[in-house]
């Protein structure tokens, strides 16, 4: 099946995007060749020459997403993407705005700003917002090339706690609906398929589980079934039961 | 005084930041440097010479989500 996750031109197999943060570099390439991730996340920081490099960690032909963490604002994560971009490893970048530090919920308005300024330079912007229809009308407006939605608040592995809106942004935008934040299972990323997300980006839940090679498979057999369930058109929900076998030719007629 | 990742450097005073970084062991290929609020490409670390009152800056990535 041709079925592919396309970001600005750019076609991906796999709908999972993985996030690097809070566990070791050694785990890194197990967690990406499990997940089957084509796309991680990475953050930018002071450099410290004493310690080894993530990229050395990371898989040849895995495409970076670096993001705009520790912005507060559109004119700080102007600046963390043009860094980021200057290491070398390509256009992508995901914003980040945040200055709320006990929910890390993102700044919409700041976020719609540069996007605009990152999209006219040439960047591959993917937002990471809060899921309002509004917001992500501007943001397609001012040249994200997918959008992605918060489910619950970074870290909390709480699911989909906004879904209803999610559904309204898969509704009514065009762009790949990528939920990211606060997935903290398989069977909440492949709700997120199911309902039509283009993919998911999970961390947390895969950092924090007990053997991470093996929770970033289980991400993508549920990411997996999700999308194909999506695909398939899902079965139809009626309030009585209806027989699955048949009614006729019963042993005491 | 200068300062490197936020820290005092005034030792670095008329070093290249090719010099500065080479001796420190940090590999170009990983990072970006910044001075002054303006990014330096890649190709000018050797012949930019560190001066009094620069702010510099030396990123890389690390895990994140």
């Amino acid at each position: 099946m041709n079925d592919k996750l396309v970001i600005a031109g750019h076609e991906f197999n796999s709908r999972f995007i993985l996030g690097s943060g809070k566990y070791s570099l050694e785990l890194i390439k197990a967690a990406v060749e499990n997940a089957g991730a084509e796309i991680i996340t990475l953050a930018l920081r002071r450099a410290n020459s004493d310690t080894d490099n993530i990229l050395d960690y990371i898989p040849k032909g895995v495409t970076l997403l670096p993001n705009t963490s520790g912005a507060r604002n559109a004119e700080e994560a102007v600046r963390i993407a043009r860094l980021s971009r200057e290491v070398g490893c390509g256009d992508f970048v995901k914003i980040e705005v945040i200055h709320d530090s006990k929910y890390l919920l993102p700044d919409n308005y700041e976020t719609i700003k540069a996007t605009e300024i990152l999209a006219k330079e040439g960047f591959i912007v993917m937002p990471y917002m809060y899921p309002d229809l509004n917001a992500a009308r501007d943001l397609v407006n001012a040249g994200a090339a997918t959008i992605m939605p918060l489910g619950a608040p970074i870290g909390s592995n709480k699911g989909i706690c906004t879904k209803d809106f999610i559904k309204i942004l898969i509704e009514e935008i065009d762009l790949p609906i990528i939920v990211d934040a606060g997935i903290g299972k398989p069977s909440q990323a492949c709700e997120a398929m199911e309902m039509g997300a283009a993919a998911v980006m999970a961390n947390t839940a895969i950092a924090t589980a007990g053997d991470i090679p093996a929770m970033a498979e289980a991400f993508k057999k549920a990411i997996e079934a999700g999308r194909t369930a999506y695909l398939s058109g899902m079965g139809r929900v009626i309030e009585k039961a209806s027989a699955s076998s048949p009614l006729t030719g019963f042993l005491q007629d | 005084m200068i300062k490197i990742n936020g820290k005092d450097a005034s030792e670095a005073k008329g070093s290249s930041l090719g010099q500065y970084l080479d001796e420190k062991g940090y590999k170009k290929t990983y990072i970006a440097v910044e001075v002054n609020g303006a990014i330096l490409p890649k190709t000018e670390y050797d012949s930019y010479i560190i001066n009094d009152e620069d702010i510099i800056e030396i990123v890389n990535f690390v895990g994140g989500g």
